[in-house]
């Protein structure tokens, strides 16, 4: 029975958001709260040979400087600064010792009275550093290229499948090849709210932590061990999140240093970090891909060779998924995809929307489009040619898989059936016209996850996991899912996550939030009903005493007998018998990992993107896009729409206007502020569509559903290149497209 | 940022009298720009005197038949007033392509005058910036270069290199017009054609302007002439709004039975200062527009022009940009 599920239901949080009372990390109060600013390193590799704090210590109200030089023991082993998202390798220690590893380290975290006094007592602090050569241009340090080291991590990142088949050979005996380098420099998430953490310190040494992360239990769970607290002293509250796109994935250097500030100085203190310092951490690493492709006169695809090169920092080796792709999309025979490392003197790379996916796919959709024009097919009619339903990598079937009608109702929204193929061929005045359109893929994964759902003596249903909502629409979807599953008014359920005193549940990312918090939500409520159900059998005078759970249904906060819904008794009534007790139930969710090994599970998607150039100034706009998606269940078409438009937006400042300019004379990003780090402005932005494609799903997960957060930006990107392609008839492999690019 | 202290007076003289006896005070205004400078710490004022009382906030037609703008005045509420509507369109479209609408809502025109360059280099302090910290060398020069100077730069001593552009919108409408800018300060009242307000890199990089220290604007006078029947403003950027310019151009015209009589052309974007060259311009005049050479125009005015790298393909863009511009002012084509 679905009420709300699939309905577009408004966000339950929204009123909160926009009047201010959601309340994010920096904006918590405490008693006696001293606030932190950090001092972030001016070179990128050397040593620090002398801070000079004196003039900053004799300002009154400044309390301390924190630094390698008087920083506290902390734990020793590597394994201690592990996050859940640790890539292998030896995390960065904030203030370990006087090394520099990378331009804008934290070297030292200033602690005052006041926020403005604490940044002005940063500015009289000098620092003198020896300074050592680094490395941190990619493309000169091609030569270092190595394999990543494996670890926990990849499981969830499988390195590339072996070859198949014999690419040499088939490449060069194919009829049409293509091949070409596809470039970008790195990226950062720059969500709109700053990292920052407040840490109340309560009585016992306990301490209460509002953080920005895209999971409180991780950020707990770092905590914990690098300070060596037991895990009931450290709660970690993180109820809003302003944006994550992946940056919230591992705890923040402001977490560490406010937790170590408010341990040594015994009072709470916060830490938040500047627009600026958003650029000196985890970023979308730069990368250098090179795509061969092979196919028969007539199109048929036959070898593929996709290889990928991307920066790490010099301690950990960061990996994404970039070239497994191509065995997933097209059956060619002869596939040889490869991904390798070149560390560098930079921050170790996190997973920012789509990590890889959106990378790779860019260089191959690019190539496919490149491939078709040389065949002279259609680009939709080349891929419909070159459809597979096994993900050949896997040589397993697909869980479901709709893109074919992406590619239909995607086409026809978009009118691509009035496209003239030559390039240069639409144009109107100065402005030259280009249709182009790529194909997206991610996989759909689901994790373990816990939740509990109480029903309380006034017949509510309160339910709550330990998630995190960075945006997405998780309040909204859960309190969906509750409300269906136990029959109940959506205004009576209230759905909470963020918080380490709630059941377990992993990090926000992958898009798997809503196929795994959702299953648990969903089994918790299951087995609050069954509880329920029972306690309702042994009322006085029952009238289910006799009767079986098949027998009943959860329908408008009663339970009913199915065939005669006049049967019924209310939830109000059985938790009543509770002796004035909530009746609550905590489950978990295990995927059926059994099940789900048959199958390949992936959400799809085809994008249609026309563009207009200015010939004399390269300028590109995209005019309108259309996204197709097939994405199983969709739980909330609105805040599903949300997803899949703020994914399309990005996509077009990848295409055309993002990147973190790295000058590497400095080893320093040049571009940290939001002034010079473009992203799409309003004006930026047209014509948006998304078509939700039919699609059912009874493996993928309890709910059906494959998660929507990547799909958006994956195809995007190289659908604009093609576009640009189509207006003018070049080719651009580096992005993002700037007009200097096509002048 | 550094503690200052902060004062508000109510009138001109109380105000030049604030700066005169504060070493290191600075005038605020919209504070859209010196705000952002003293957070980087690249602007460390020990007082800040708001302007903000000041009864410079109106817009009046001058005796000679042009119109005053008082420094005080917003730039939307510039870009807005009939009088600028009606008879200096050209300075309209130039605000309105700058910054966004709540930037322009707080910036001043006398603000805008003294905007710093953008250059990324000048707003970080872990690198060296001969604007910023004369001598200590030019990181743009050699580095990430994009958005730097194409025209006029200093390049030859390292501790005098600089690259910078002026990133203003407005000033290159005010320099196509050819605007004075009002002063007064401790030793009077001034005026500066606008052409040597703002100045080249030279051996002084660190100097923007020609206005002294303590010295205050209080208008900017628009001659009369105002090209209101034949202008444009082009502004090429890396993103539909809220960006500066790459190339701008203005340009004015005065077009008599299909023959230009005056022509004005500005540039943006291209060095320290609007670019202008009234002897280029000059080879316009008299000629019929349907035989107008705009190429040889734009290949004139970019003569010299130097590129650094990544800012090389601003030459090429700006002789196209030219064109285009005188095209559109002459209603030879479409406004874009
Ligand atoms: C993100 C961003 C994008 C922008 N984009 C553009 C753009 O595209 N095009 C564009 O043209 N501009 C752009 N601007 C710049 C903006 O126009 C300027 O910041 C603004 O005009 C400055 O005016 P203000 O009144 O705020 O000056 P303030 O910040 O108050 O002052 C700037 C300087 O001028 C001095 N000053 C102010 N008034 C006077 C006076 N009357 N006499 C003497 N000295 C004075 C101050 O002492 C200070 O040094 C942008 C700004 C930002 C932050
Ligand atoms: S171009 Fe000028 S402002 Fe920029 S770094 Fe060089 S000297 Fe400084």
């Amino acid at each position: 029975m679905t009420k709300y599920i699939g309905k577009s239901i408004n966000r339950v949080d929204g009123v909160a958001k926009v009047t201010g009372k959601a309340k994010y990390a920096a904006e918590y109060k405490a008693a006696d709260l001293a606030h932190g600013w950090v001092i972030s390193s001016s070179i990128s590799k050397g040593k620090i040979t002398r801070i000079d704090a004196e003039a900053a210590l004799q300002l009154p109200g400044v309390i301390q400087v924190f630094s390698h030089e008087n920083r506290p023991g902390l734990a020793w082993f590597d394994m201690s600064y592990k996050d859940q998202d640790a890539p292998p390798g030896s995390p960065f220690r904030p203030l370990r010792d006087a090394t520099v590893k990378y331009s804008g380290q934290p070297v030292a975290l200033v602690v005052a009275e006041s926020l403005e006094l604490a940044r002005y007592a940063a500015s009289l602090i000098r620092i003198e550093y020896e300074e050592e050569e680094h490395e941190t241009a990619l493309e000169h340090n091609l030569h270092r290229a190595r394999e990543p080291k494996s670890g926990v991590a990849s499981l969830l990142k499988p390195p590339p499948p072996k070859p198949r088949g014999d690419f040499e050979k088939a490449f060069q005996r194919a009829a049409v090849q293509v091949s070409g380098t596809y470039v970008h420099s790195a990226e950062h998430h720059n969500p709109m709210e700053m990292f920052a953490t407040t840490v109340v310190y309560e009585k016992n040494d306990k301490l209460t932590i509002y953080d920005k992360t895209q999971g409180a239990p991780n950020s707990q769970l770092y905590v914990s061990q690098v300070f060596g607290i037991p895990f009931k002293d450290v709660r970690v509250i993180s109820p809003f999140v302003g944006g994550g796109f992946g940056a919230g994935l591992r705890p923040q250097y402001q977490l560490f240093l406010a937790v170590l500030a408010a341990r040594e100085l015994k009072r709470s203190v916060r830490v938040s970090l500047t627009r600026q310092q958003m650029f000196t951490f985890g970023h979308r690493p730069a990368t250098v891909q090179n795509v061969s492709l092979g196919a028969s006169a007539d199109g048929k695809l036959e070898a593929i060779r996709h290889d990928a090169v991307g920066e790490t920092s010099q301690f950990e080796d960061y990996t994404e998924i970039v070239v497994n792709w191509a065995g997933m999309l097209y059956p060619a025979q002869n596939v040889t995809l490869t991904y390798n490392l070149v560390p560098l003197d930079v921050y170790t790379p996190i997973d920012m929307r789509a990590p890889g996916g959106v990378t790779g796919l860019s260089a191959l959709e690019c190539a496919i489009d490149e491939l078709a024009h040389q065949v002279g097919l259609d680009p939709v009619e080349f891929r419909l040619k070159n459809y597979t339903e096994r993900d050949m990598n896997e040589d397993l079937p697909y869980s479901s898989k709709e893109l074919r009608e992406c590619f239909r109702q995607g086409a026809e929204r978009f009118g691509w059936a009035n496209r003239t193929p030559e390039p240069r061929s639409m144009r109107n005045g100065h402005t030259l016209v280009g249709w182009g359109m790529a194909t997206g893929i991610w996989e759909s994964m689901h994790m373990p996850a816990r939740a509990e759902a109480v029903l309380t003596v006034n017949g509510k249903l309160r339910v709550s996991s330990a998630t995190a909502d960075i945006g997405t629409g998780t309040y909204t979807i859960m309190t969906q899912i509750a409300a269906d599953t136990l029959g109940m008014p959506i205004e009576d359920v209230i759905f909470r996550l963020g918080d380490t005193d709630m059941p377990l549940a992993p990090i926000q990312g992958g898009s798997w939030t809503a196929a795994t918090v959702g299953s648990a939500v969903k089994v918790a409520c299951e087995d609050l009903g069954k509880k329920l159900f029972k306690m309702a059998q042994k009322m006085p005078h029952s009238p289910f005493a006799d009767v079986k759970l098949e027998e009943i249904v959860f329908e408008n906060a009663h339970i009913r007998l199915k065939k005669d819904s006049s049967v019924a008794v209310s939830l109000l009534d059985i938790v009543g018998t509770n002796g004035g007790r909530a009746v609550s139930e905590t489950s978990t969710s295990v995927p059926n990992m059994l099940e789900q090994r048959k199958y390949a599970r992936a959400v799809h998607s085809a994008v249609f993107v026309e563009v207009e150039v200015d010939e004399d100034f390269g300028t590109v706009r995209v005019t309108r896009a259309v996204t197709a998606v097939a994405g199983g269940q969709i739980l909330n078409p609105k805040t599903a729409r949300s997803q899949i438009i703020g994914g399309m937006v990005w996509g077009i400042s990848k295409g055309l206007e993002e990147e973190s300019v790295m000058d590497h004379q400095f080893g320093r990003f040049m571009n940290h502020s939001l002034a010079e780090y473009h992203v799409p402005v309003n004006a930026d932005i047209q014509g948006l569509d998304v078509i939700f494609v039919e699609e059912t799903d009874t493996i993928v997960n309890p709910l059906g559903v494959k998660g929507l957060g990547e799909i958006g930006i994956v195809g995007m990107p190289a659908a604009i290149a093609n576009a640009v392609f189509h207006a003018t008839g070049k080719r651009i492999r580096s992005l993002p497209i700037t007009l200097d690019k096509l002048l | 940022m550094n503690s200052f202290s902060y004062a508000r007076p109510s009138d001109i003289s109380m105000a030049v009298g604030e700066l005169a006896t504060h070493e290191g005070a600075k005038f605020i205004a919209g504070g859209t720009n010196l705000l952002d400078l003293m957070k980087e710490n690249v602007e460390r004022p020990n007082r800040l005197v708001d302007i903000n009382r000041l009864t410079l906030n109106t817009i009046d037609d001058t005796e000679d038949g042009g119109l005053r703008l008082g420094a005080l005045v917003t730039n939307a509420d510039t870009a807005y007033h009939p009088a600028v509507e009606s008879r200096y369109p050209l300075l309209s479209r130039a605000i309105l392509a700058g910054a966004s609408a709540q930037l322009r809502n707080m910036a001043t025109n006398g603000g805008n005058l003294f905007q710093r360059t953008r250059c990324y280099y000048f707003y970080d302090l872990a690198t060296p910036c001969n604007k910023r910290e004369p001598g200590s060398g030019c990181g743009a020069v050699h580095g990430y270069n994009r958005i730097h100077a194409i025209l006029g730069t200093s390049d030859q001593q390292p501790e005098t290199t600089c690259i910078a552009t002026h990133p203003s919108d407005l000033c290159v409408a005010l320099s196509a017009l050819d605007a004075v800018v009002r002063v007064t300060g401790p030793n009077g009242d001034r005026t500066i054609p606008f052409a040597d307000f703002h100045r080249l890199p030279g051996d002084e990089p660190w100097l923007d302007h020609t206005v002294q220290p303590g010295e205050l604007v209080t208008a900017i006078d628009l001659p009369a002439k105002g090209f209101s029947d034949y202008n444009t403003y082009i502004k090429i950027r890396d993103r539909q709004s809220y960006a500066f310019a790459l190339v701008s151009v203005a340009v004015g015209l005065e077009i008599e039975n299909n023959r230009i009589t005056d022509a004005r052309i500005a540039l943006g974007g291209v060095a320290h200062k609007p670019w202008r060259k009234p002897e280029i311009e000059a080879m316009l005049v008299g000629q019929n527009l349907s035989e107008a050479d705009f190429q040889s125009v734009a290949e004139a005015l970019l003569a010299g022009a130097k590129g650094y790298g990544h800012n090389t393909f601003k030459i090429e863009l700006a002789k196209r940009a030219i064109v285009r511009a005188l095209k559109q002012a002459a209603n030879l084509e479409p406004a874009s």
